[in-house]
């Protein structure tokens, strides 16, 4: 790197850095998603909040939803295109602590035509209630197959439930064949 | 019958299926990374004993955590033990969830619901 090239990637790194506290991040990854990294994150944050001595249950529901959100991309982002395989598996993750909440985010890309389905699936969970949940659960996991990959459909669902908050979710524009799909998850620090 | 033991890790669980000893027991974490492929070696095994159990079994389930995947495996699990109950044999389902973990207790109630099989569930205290 030259001179100014020097200065442009530490400033980047500088800018970067402060982003990372402004918006309260304490876990960023971009890639791809694997068994070993999913236990590495949770673990790391699992620590985390046992040294911070958050409670038991909001340990618990942080390790739950972001078990099932990492696993959400491991098995879900697309391999677009016939042998683009660059973004199979892969996306960014973050958990970030504020105040009363710590936020758990996916963000990866989809292939326009299942926006449709996935966005049927989440609105579907989102006007349900506490018993409804319950109850989709109870028939997806009694009715619902196990994919190739492994997902059974039920993530989505189980962090609406241990959460007890709608799934928030966004579909960015890329490009004319695909959108950067957005899922935040809060789980509140205050049980 | 064959033994099955498998020693728990931090995200598998500690499997015993011993036929011998009286000992079916599911216990720790499990979130394996291919489900399909740690469980079927169990319900394959339940499959087996199915045809000729002992006089009365109790399967113990005493899970601290599972994911949406094992979720679904487990079912399947309690699903065998159902169909045995229905063909006549002695068999109890016993869940044990930490006392301060309503969601494992709730989990267990979920899957009385469920299967149609004599279940227990148990609070325990941890340590």
């Amino acid at each position: 790197m030259d001179k100014k090239n020097v200065r442009g990637f530490l400033e980047f790194v500088y800018d970067f850095y402060k982003s990372m506290k402004a918006h309260e991040i304490t876990l960023v990854y971009e890639g791809e998603i694997t068994h070993q990294i999913t236990k590495a994150f949770t673990s790391l944050t699992e620590s985390n909040m046992a040294k911070e001595e958050e409670s038991n249950s909001v340990q618990k529901k942080v390790f739950h939803v972001m078990v099932e959100c990492l696993q959400n991309i491991s098995k879900h982002a697309d391999s677009f295109g016939s042998d683009d395989f660059l973004f199979a598996g892969r996306g960014i993750f973050m958990v970030s602590k504020g105040e009363d909440d710590y936020h758990v985010t996916t963000g990866n890309v989809i292939e326009n035509s299942k926006i449709d389905e996935l966005s049927r699936i989440l609105d579907n969970i989102n006007q349900l209630d506490k018993e409804g949940l319950k109850q989709l659960y109870k028939t997806q996991m009694r009715e619902g197959r196990l994919s190739e990959k492994g997902g059974a459909g039920l993530g989505f669902i189980d962090i609406a439930r241990k959460t007890g908050r709608k799934l928030e979710y966004h579909f960015l524009p890329i490009d004319e064949e695909t959108h950067f799909f957005i899922l935040t998850s809060t789980i509140s620090r205050n049980g | 019958m064959e033994t099955i033991k498998i020693m728990g890790t931090d995200d598998t669980p500690t499997v015993i299926l011993d036929a011998e000893n009286d000992i079916f027991e599911i216990s720790g974490r499990s979130l394996p990374e291919d489900v399909t492929a740690f469980y079927d070696p169990i319900l394959n095994w339940l499959d087996e004993y199915a045809g000729s159990p002992n006089a009365k079994t109790a399967f113990n389930f005493k899970l601290v955590y599972f994911n949406t995947a094992s979720s679904k495996l487990l079912l399947d699990i309690l699903m065998k033990l159902e169909q045995m109950h229905e063909d006549g044999k002695d068999v109890v389902v016993k869940w044990f969830y930490p006392e301060d973990d309503e969601d494992m207790q709730e989990a267990g109630e979920e899957y009385a619901d469920i299967v149609d099989v004599p279940f227990e569930q148990i609070g325990y205290t941890l340590n």
